[in-house]
């Protein structure tokens, strides 16, 4: 590789694979939502982009309002914007699939057009209230900067942030599928949706809190993304490829599937753009993506039992 | 208990279960007794819901359920246990049984569920798709039997389960009513299994119900025309 010597290589990728963490966030929280929406109602949200796109605004708005009306708390408007981005978006998903997506449960295809439509539907009405240009909050001084590891490397406390946001979401999601009532109601749903009704389950509520759910960790993965980057009508949808790569290559059924899909497809962009550029990094990982998915089709973790 | 008017079902344009009626008392077993594919799935699916009825009319204690979507008729006191069991494969067996509790909204297995089933209670960390086929039956059982029913429905309870567990089976099914003084609705054809439970017994011929029976009247005689292949 050109003219670096070994020692020098290892920086560059320790360097790099730090500043994928961040992108790690990103990635997990966004195909996180779009795994349980599509593993639940094997529905593919093409808006799921704007979710994030919403939670970037409703973070920046909370920083605006912080900024003019609470100064003296400005740093501690983060926590107050991670929650209201998750409600806001939350709402929204909910209205989406109580006004749309439920009507077009049998007919994927239409799904995929009208969740799409949406989509720039979503961008445009963005564009009228924010502006095409993008908007960005400062961070709370405890964000910014970074902590040095050694001689070289820095992490940066911003990137440290939304990695933690990611995991500590993860382990939520995690807990509610595997311990709390609503996990159970969607996993049975998920398995046998006619047989869950006929149990007792009201798998259309389950269908409508899932599927908001999903956008609600859109939006956080919204908040999370303004502190990497300034919020355009498209910066999700500038992730919605990615995301699916993330899902397909993790297997929708399985959250250790998406965690080390996510990690892995950041870290394989990040070290890679160092070297090439951006977009043949891209095409790279899509390749070995699709080279996996070819020798595994149900993603690289899947759950084993019988019937 | 359950009452059913002129029921009619059918797929696309071929109707497959012409005009029932019938009337299941409270605490009675009822057997819907018929060859393969004389309509009894049909029908049961329908009861429940999971099957659009084409006419006709299903109350339960009065209410009107006809319309209404499974989990509702649930709530309002109907069981379902399907033909092929159908528990959820990767939920371990408490869990199973925690579905059921979905329609009361109690957060409690009710304490009889164990003791009518001792063997899910050494099983309630497994995934209920390792179990027997027995074990799955008991457990799609246990896990309507979470849901309080009044009426409990069970499509072909004896399906795929050796003799010897038959009897058993049986037997579950008179304690299931003496401890929870419920209605049983079932639909079979192993006649040993309905002489051995039913107080009364319905034959159904090619989506039609063509006779009625007392549990004492059942024999092989008197059943042979319908049953004999
Ligand atoms: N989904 C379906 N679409 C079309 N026809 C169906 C469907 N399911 C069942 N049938 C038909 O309806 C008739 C009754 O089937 P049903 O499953 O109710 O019978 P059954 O009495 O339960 O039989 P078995 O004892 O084998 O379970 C059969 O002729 C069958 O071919
Ligand atoms: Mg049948």
């Amino acid at each position: 590789m050109g003219g670096y010597t070994t020692s020098e290589i290892a920086t560059i990728m320790a360097m790099q694979g730090i500043a994928g963490l961040s992108l790690f966030g990103v990635f997990l929280l966004m195909a996180l939502g779009l795994a349980i929406i599509f593993g639940q109602m094997g529905v593919i949200n093409m808006a799921h982009g704007e979710f994030l796109t919403l939670g970037s605004y409703a973070t920046y708005v909370v920083a605006t309002m912080f900024e003019s009306y609470a100064p003296g708390l400005f740093s501690y408007y983060f926590p107050v914007a991670i929650v209201l981005s998750f409600l806001v978006a939350f709402g929204v998903g909910y209205l989406l699939e109580y006004g749309l997506v439920r009507h077009l449960y049998k007919r994927p295809l239409d799904t995929l057009l009208a969740t799409w439509a949406v989509g720039l539907i979503m961008q445009q009405i963005f564009r009228s209230i924010f502006g095409g240009r993008g908007v960005s909050a400062d961070a709370p001084d405890w964000l910014q900067g970074s902590i040095q590891l050694s001689q070289m490397l820095f992490l940066s406390r911003s990137d440290l942030f939304v990695m933690c946001i990611a995991i500590a979401m993860t382990v939520i999601v995690a807990i509610l599928l595997y311990r709390a009532r609503w996990g159970m109601r969607v996993r049975s749903t998920t398995q046998n949706r006619a047989m869950a009704n006929a149990v007792g389950i009201n798998t259309a509520k389950v269908d409508r809190n899932t599927f908001a759910l999903g956008c609600g960790l859109a939006g956080i993965a919204g908040s999370a993304f303004t502190t990497i980057s300034a919020t355009t009508p498209t910066a999700g949808a500038q992730y919605l490829v990615d995301t699916f790569l993330v899902v397909v290559l993790g297997g929708a059924a399985s959250l250790l599937g998406t965690v080390a899909s996510a990690f892995s497809i950041a870290q394989a962009q990040s070290i890679l753009e160092f070297f090439i550029t951006g977009s043949m990094a891209k095409v790279l990982t899509l390749m070995v993506v699709i080279g996996i998915i070819m020798l595994r089709p149900q993603g690289l973790f899947t759950l084993k039992v019988r019937q | 208990m359950l009452k059913v008017n002129d029921l009619s079902i059918g797929y696309g344009l071929s109707q497959v279960v012409h005009d029932i009626n019938l009337e299941l008392g409270k605490g009675e077993i009822l057997g819907v007794m018929g060859r393969n594919g004389m309509g009894k799935t049909t029908l049961f699916k329908a009861l429940i819901g999971l099957l659009p009825s084409w006419s006709g009319d299903i109350q339960m204690g009065g209410v009107e359920l006809t319309g209404e979507r499974p989990y509702r008729r649930v709530a309002s006191g109907l069981a379902y246990v399907p033909q092929g069991r159908q528990v959820f494969a990767t939920l371990t067996v408490e869990e199973n049984i925690r579905t059921g509790l979905e329609a009361t909204g109690q957060k409690k297995i009710p304490d009889d569920i164990y003791s009518l089933f001792p063997v899910l209670q050494e099983m309630r960390k497994r995934r209920a798709g390792n179990l027997s086929g027995g074990q799955q039956q008991q457990l799609a059982i246990a896990r309507a039997l979470a849901a309080e029913p009044d009426v409990l429905l069970l499509d072909e309870p004896t399906e795929g389960i050796q003799p010897s567990i038959i009897k058993d089976m049986a037997k579950t099914l008179r304690e299931i009513r003496q401890v929870r003084n419920i209605s049983i609705l079932f639909s079979e054809q192993v006649l040993s299994f309905a002489m051995d439970v039913s107080d009364r017994v319905l034959v159904m011929d090619r989506g039609k119900l063509v006779d009625e029976m007392q549990g004492e009247e059942l024999s092989e005689a008197t059943m042979a025309k319908y049953l004999s292949v």
